[in-house]
């Protein structure tokens, strides 16, 4: 498989949602705006998951975290609450930054532990933040939350003021357009910082220590460090998600990061396939827009009723919809989307190959056959 | 002192609520290996079953029913999907079961709706006193309960056949099999069991002090994760320390609420048990009472 029309895929799709602002309404657009703040933050979380091999149930803890520091940092302060007033982008820097910070503290206990043991520490780390979020009341607004000041580049404001009228070829671009393109750049840019980082020299370091964490050590890689690495680099993704996801909301509250983004978060990675960027990305598509969909077109679909109503509401269908999507893709197919993909693939460009010999871990993963460089160790 | 007291008995009778299913977790974690966060809707669903089968067939046949329907879908979780997963490893199958909890637990709170279903319990809202200090009836039967479930438990791993087998199953998987241990049989006991357990607490769990059977029943099922762990991933017996760990830690940081505010702020009660936890974890990684994670190459 050349990488050639793999890249040129990539060309057309951004080409694709450059465009797209052009034509969508505003539903659609602010749920582009959902799917891609939840795809970097799911991109980060299949680095830590998928490559590293470290179970974290603490995502939305850290997405939390930069949420709330772009909030404080950019924020003006009012009667209820306080904030620095700092420009927009310092703010996206300190909230990626802090984040990866706490990740750093916890990367004692995270470079202690493995698998579910790590999970279920990183559990513990929802309930804390969400405390302190609910007490903070100073910084954070407490239980309803605080507005989060719009994102704003040397005087050019991503909101629907400064400049007050702007348009490209007749359509007018209000905030939601102008944020489109500052989180298409963001994602594509954070993509592909993740793909490469999994190629390269740190990702080998990861998977080696998920495959073995001996063996890993008897190679020269220093485990502890490794692990904590994996789980710095993916706490800034959660940051910069949760910074998207307050700018995209314009407001944050403790709800929003509860256990449930959490498991949002996995459930994206699971159903696209660990450790694969773009199956993080399509999971974060299928999880973050099913509900909103669902919901907005409710009364055109003939099997949902009205929320209240006592039959099936457009929230508990695309609940019920998502936890079998989960049950499903892990029972049947393996390495999810991604692994789905990987083999229609290699059926439909080599038919005549034998197959290809099997490693004991991942028994679908191609072996050095049909790629030039030998990438089984980094999925 | 009194006051002190009665928190004590309050957080100790509630400990061993979550101790019951936390021991579910144990079992679970034990006989095949996966976590299972359904653990919290199974005990919603006993509670459930008793809740809407009470006003027919009476509070103790539905508490029966209850039991069995609870373990029998933990077998059933176990038989078709656990056993059927493509990749089998425990991260993969601990994320089989968030999706086998979002669908559990989803249905069950479009079933019960916004309403707080009662559970009909004999005992109601009647108070037991000792001395000057009372404690609800329901609370001081589900500690003899507990006490009576662990006996039994202890029995069945020490005394019995099935139980010795679980055992080796649990040590040795490969091995007990060539021993003509059936793991099939282990496993699904162990699910069961720990269906049967899930769906006793459930009843404690919602009956007085409780207001009734609603889904937040699944989420106070949570708190049982870090009994668990703190107890030791694959211990029985720490499930029991560790459910009275944090049944005092909650029953006393409630308790205390107004005098630990300005350190600690509202609503502490729901935090401390994973505070307790990530603390225990940071200084041993395999609880008070687990056995050492072996590493092979």
């Amino acid at each position: 498989m050349s990488e050639l029309p793999r890249k040129a895929g990539g060309a057309v799709l951004v080409l694709v949602a450059l465009a797209l602002p052009l034509v969508l309404s505003d539903f659609w657009l602010q749920t582009g705006l959902f799917v891609m703040a939840a795809a970097i933050g799911a991109v980060g979380l299949t680095l830590l998951v998928g490559v590293a091999g470290q179970l974290s149930l603490g995502h939305a803890a850290f997405a939390a975290i930069g949420a709330y520091v772009y909030a404080y940092t950019t924020g003006e302060t009012t009667t209820s609450v306080t904030g620095l007033g700092l420009p927009p982008v310092l703010g996206l820097v300190l909230a990626v930054g802090v984040a990866a910070l706490v990740g750093a503290a916890f990367s004692p206990v995270a470079g202690r532990l493995r698998g579910i043991y790590l999970g279920l520490a990183t559990l513990g780390l929802v309930f804390v933040v969400r405390h302190l979020l609910v007490n903070l009341s100073d910084w954070t607004g407490g239980f309803t939350g605080r507005s989060v000041e719009s994102f704003a580049l040397g005087g050019f404001s991503f909101s629907n003021r400064d400049p007050d009228y702007l348009a490209v070829a007749g359509v007018e671009f209000e905030g939601l357009h102008r944020l489109w393109y500052l989180f298409l750049v963001l994602a594509v840019a954070a993509c592909w910082l993740a793909s490469n980082l999994r190629a390269g020299r740190t990702g080998r370091a990861w998977a080696n220590v998920r495959d073995s964490e001996t063996a890993a050590a008897a190679m020269g890689v220093g485990v502890a460090q490794v692990k904590a690495s994996a789980f710095v680099v993916s706490s800034g993704y959660a940051g910069l998600a949760g910074a998207m996801l307050a700018l995209a909301y314009g407001r944050v509250a403790p709800d929003v990061f509860g256990l449930t983004a959490s498991v949002d978060f996995l459930v994206m990675i699971v159903l696209g396939g660990l450790g694969s960027v773009t199956g993080a990305v399509v999971g974060a598509l299928f999880v973050t827009a099913l509900p909103l969909v669902l919901a907005q077109y409710s009364s055109a679909l003939p099997f949902l009723a009205a929320p209240g109503s006592g039959g099936l509401d457009p929230s508990t269908a695309s609940r019920i919809v998502y936890g079998l999507a989960i049950i499903a893709v892990l029972v049947f197919l393996r390495g999810g989307l991604a692994g789905a993909a990987r083999r229609l693939r290699q059926r439909t460009s080599t038919p005549a190959a034998p197959p290809a010999p099997r490693t004991p871990d991942d028994g679908d993963r191609p072996v050095a056959v049909t790629t030039p460089r030998s990438k089984e160790t980094t999925r | 002192m009194s006051y002190l007291l009665e928190q004590v008995l309050n957080g100790l009778s509630y400990g061993l609520v979550l101790s019951l299913i936390a021991a579910g977790f144990a079992i679970v974690f034990t006989s095949t290996g996966v976590l299972n966060f359904a653990h919290g809707s199974v005990v919603l669903l006993g509670a459930y079953l008793v809740a809407v089968l009470h006003p027919t067939i009476g509070f103790w046949p539905a508490v029966l029913v209850g039991m069995a329907g609870s373990a029998v879908t933990g077998v059933l979780i176990n038989a078709v999907l656990v056993r059927n997963l493509a990749d089998r490893k425990p991260d993969t199958a601990a994320i089989l079961m968030l999706g086998v909890d979002i669908v559990l637990l989803t249905e069950l709170t479009r079933r019960i709706g916004n309403q707080v279903l009662t559970l009909g319990a004999p005992w109601g809202a009647s108070v037991v006193r000792f001395g000057d200090v009372s404690l609800p009836t329901g609370r001081v039967l589900a500690a003899g309960v507990t006490v009576v479930a662990f006996a039994g438990l202890w029995y069945l791993f020490s005394r019995t056949d099935l139980g010795v087998g679980m055992r080796a199953a649990a040590a040795d998987g490969p091995t007990a099999s060539l021993m003509g241990i059936r793991l099939s049989r282990t496993a699904a006991t162990g699910w069961a069991l720990a269906g049967v357990l899930a769906a006793v607490a459930g009843v404690f769990l919602t009956s007085f002090p409780a207001p009734g059977v609603a889904p937040t029943v699944a989420l106070s099922a949570f708190a049982a994760i870090p009994a668990w762990v703190l107890g030791g991933f694959d211990s029985v017996p720490g499930a029991v320390v560790g459910g009275l760990v944090i049944g005092l830690t909650s029953a006393l940081v409630t308790g205390y609420e107004a005098e630990l505010e300005p350190f600690l702020g509202t609503g502490f009660g729901e935090v401390a048990p994973y505070v307790v936890m990530i603390v225990v974890l940071l200084v041993r990684p395999s609880g008070l009472l687990g056995s050492k994670e072996a590493v092979r190459v």
